[in-house]
């Protein structure tokens, strides 16, 4: 009724082309833009932002980055910890070499020179694939964070060997360190989020994700029909890897402030983004928001309702969560291998049909 | 458990209900995951302590206290999260429990103006108080500890260490870190040779740094390791036959949890400490009154007296002090976090004092100033007596190396200075 193409004329191919087709889609996207822009920051307190909304909107950069690679390319990767870090400490490099220039410009460095690694590390792709890659990527994990241990430049000789993020701004608002506003972090990394999407989503519909996508489905018959599998792999780490430097980035300058490579940035963090995808479904821009919000709600509000409105011990709480996650990263590859992006796509075809069913 | 479940319900009902005047510690405590063995026993015994307060006295002055417990499971984003859901209760002081999250919370709490007291742990530079307002790091830290654990091997070697070999076994992060600069320097000092075998996070794959010190026989070994990694590591000792009396732990390595699974083998484990063990003291007297029998317990209940018990105990009543302290200056009994960092400050632990609260000997006396905000450093050594399974204190408290940690501190905390802009205090 609401939901569907007739009556909704296109005169051109711009029109015809566009990113949402549907009127009820577009018009549902600029709300969301709205409300995420216009609302949010005014209700946006410290608990709300750190425990919430910038974890969500980092990781989604994060998924989105790494649904390129392993979703849109098929090439399995377990080193987004490691990329991460490597935002992480190109962005605290930059911040400490050159505290004038705006944050905005050194997040995208960062990004930039995680672009640089990730096409270093994505080169034996073309020659190993599945299994043997994602054991690859792993060792591209396991020395990033030894290497970011190893070598006191990159924490720039501090006796801890830990990072910490100064005051800088941008436009003269301060961004990071203690006193940073949360509506102006939770802003800065939504900016972010919204331009990464945009290009992801717009890359993906394009030549480049087409070339990407006959490799993941096939790449001998890709490669017969033209596509050259150097540059589609390579860009895709290139890309991939400029959008995880980027949360990596943002992971340590808005949200935490300092850093521990060991901790922060391990094997669990690979897994983590990774898990969001497949929960949130492999090569869908939407499932990387959806994988990213569903596993990052999901522990903070089972802690508002165990500990503190049923007042359960922390412990049996914490114990209960993994025990839930689990269950329900199982049951959702059980009863939707595809993840929520499919479950979004089905209710949206039964939308269209809606309300007479056949 | 159901009794308890229903009790702590309640308490969590009534809190959560009117609107009181009441004392709130949040207790940033990790009960999950590899750290747990070291986490429980402090948590237990700081949140006992605050029972007791209540169920004795009726909190500080007339004030209830509430305890809001969060879980951080020792990583560092569930650290942030707890610390921005439980600031709005109206925290009075943090204690993280945890080097990292401390590192993660200088700057929040000296912007949201609420105390944090890092006993024993975090920034060793935290001591200059003229730099670090709203950081307290007594009765003693990090650098005391490497120089204490020197101190004591000089003893015993006749006040000659040249010529031996030391290695330093620690957990690779900011925690196990933190004693190497002073350690150096010390090496340079006294004519030792100092190797530095790091152990990843968790700590269960130690077999390479112990083959090396298989290989190297160092004369003793000192150990920063936190839990887990003590257990791994005290059993892998015994496992080449390092002669115990030669391996040395931080305090924070010194606990029953660490020492037992290696059983009789770990006879004669030296560990730091900067307070008493055991449980022979009037307190726990009133304790066993007031809390455990009444089924009031933190937790299983089966840790009291153990020796992060024991240092929970501390941290609680150093806490209680300060915040009577604060009552004290501010002449409000429902004070503010602002009151209780005034109150740190000011604080003052007499001998005489400790016995009223039923902890004679326990501690030592210290004061903390404007300037010293690590209290006086005194650091004693205990040993493991696999037999009769009990620590007992070996060295007295004595003070440490001032004249190698007190320039190391005013370069560090200088350095924290200069990058945030930071106008000593006092």
């Amino acid at each position: 009724m609401f939901y569907r193409e007739a009556g909704d004329f296109k005169t051109s191919y711009i029109d015809d082309n566009q990113t949402f087709p549907i009127k009820f889609d577009r018009y549902r996207y600029y709300v969301v833009l709205a409300v995420a822009f216009g609302i949010i920051p005014f209700v946006m307190n410290d608990y709300l932002a750190n425990a919430l909304l910038l974890p969500f909107l980092i990781y989604a950069i994060a998924a989105i980055g790494l649904n390129i690679l392993v979703g849109y390319c098929g090439q399995v990767s377990l080193g987004t910890g490691g990329f991460m870090a490597v935002g992480a400490y190109a962005c605290y490099k930059l911040m400490t070499a050159f505290p004038d220039v705006s944050m905005f410009i050194h997040v995208i460095l960062a990004g930039g020179i995680t672009a640089i690694v990730g096409v270093l590390f994505g080169l034996p792709s073309l020659r190993i694939k599945g299994f043997y890659l994602a054991v690859a990527t792993l060792a591209a994990q396991f020395f990033l964070v030894w290497l970011f241990n190893r070598v006191p430049w990159f924490y720039n000789y501090s006796a801890s060997g830990q990072i910490n993020a100064p005051e800088r701004d941008v436009f003269g608002i301060v961004i990071t360190g203690p006193n940073a506003s949360a509506w102006a972090t939770y802003l800065f990394c939504l900016i972010f989020l919204t331009i990464c999407a945009i290009i992801a989503r717009n890359l993906t519909r394009g030549t480049t994700g087409r070339t990407w996508m006959a490799i993941r489905d096939m790449d001998i018959a890709a490669e017969i029909i033209g596509v050259n599998p150097l540059k589609a792999k390579l860009t895709a780490f290139a890309v991939s890897s400029f959008f995880v430097g980027i949360s990596g980035a943002l992971f340590f300058s808005v949200y935490l402030g300092a850093v521990e490579v060991g901790e922060v940035f391990g094997i669990q963090k690979s897994f983590l983004v990774l898990f969001m995808i497949i929960i949130g479904g492999l090569g869908s821009i939407f499932g990387s928001f959806a994988g990213a919000a569903f596993l990052v709600t999901l522990p903070v509000v089972l802690k508002v309702v165990g500990a503190d409105w049923l007042g359960w011990p922390t412990d049996i709480v914490a114990h209960l969560q993994l025990v839930i996650v689990g269950a329900l990263i199982i049951m959702f590859l059980i009863l939707e291998p595809h993840g929520l992006a499919q479950l979004w796509r089905l209710a949206k075809e039964k939308l269209r049909l809606w309300p007479f069913p056949h | 458990m159901k009794l308890k479940l229903a009790t702590v319900a309640l308490g969590a009902a009534l809190a959560a209900g009117p609107v009181m005047a009441d004392l709130v510690f949040p207790s940033l405590s990790y009960r999950t995951g590899p750290y747990a063995a070291s986490g429980i026993p402090f948590a237990d015994g700081y949140a006992d302590y605050f029972t007791l307060l209540n169920e004795r006295d009726g909190g500080i002055g007339g004030v209830p206290i509430r305890v809001v417990e969060c879980e951080t499971g020792y990583n560092t984003e569930k650290g942030v999260e707890c610390y921005e859901s439980t600031k709005g209760e109206g925290a009075l002081l943090y204690q993280p429990l945890s080097t990292g999250i401390t590192y993660q919370l200088i700057p929040k709490t000296t912007a949201d103006g609420i105390p944090m007291h890092t006993m024993g742990y975090g920034r060793t530079s935290a001591k200059n108080g003229s730099v670090f307002s709203h950081t307290f790091n007594y009765p003693a830290n990090y650098w005391d500890g490497a120089s204490g654990a020197i101190n004591y091997l000089l003893e015993e070697n006749g006040g000659d260490l040249s010529g031996k070999k030391i290695a330093l076994v620690y957990h690779n992060s900011a925690y196990g870190k933190e004693p190497i600069r002073t350690l150096e320097e010390l090496s340079k000092k006294h004519g030792f040779e100092l190797v530095a075998l790091p152990v990843d996070h968790p700590g269960q794959e130690q077999k390479s740094q112990w083959l090396q010190i298989r290989r190297d026989r160092p004369d003793f070994v000192l150990m920063w390791g936190w839990g887990v990694m003590n257990q791994v590591a005290v059993q892998e000792a015994a496992n080449i036959r390092y002669p115990m009396e030669n391996f040395i732990g931080i305090w924070w390595s010194g606990s029953e949890n660490d020492v037992l699974p290696a059983g009789e083998a770990a006879n004669g484990y030296k560990a730091l400490t900067f307070h008493n063990v055991g449980s022979d003291y009037p307190l726990y007297d009133d304790l066993q009154k007031y809390v455990v029998d009444s089924g009031k317990a933190a937790g299983a209940g089966d840790q009291v007296g153990s020796v992060l018990y024991n240092r929970g105990i501390y941290a609680a009543m150093l806490a209680a002090e300060a915040a009577r302290k604060a009552q004290e200056i501010s002449g409000n009994a429902d004070i503010t976090a602002a009151d209780m960092r005034d109150g740190m400050e000011a604080l003052e632990i007499t001998e005489a004092r400790m016995a009223e609260l039923g902890l004679p000997n326990f501690g030592p006396a210290f004061s903390v100033s404007c300037e010293n905000h690590g209290g006086d450093a005194l650091v004693g050594v205990t040993q493991w007596d696999a037999a009769s399974k009990t620590w007992s204190m070996i060295s007295e408290f004595k003070p440490t190396d001032s004249d190698v940690i007190g320039p190391l501190i005013a370069e560090d905390s200088g350095n924290y200075a200069s990058e945030n802009n930071i106008e000593p205090r006092c």
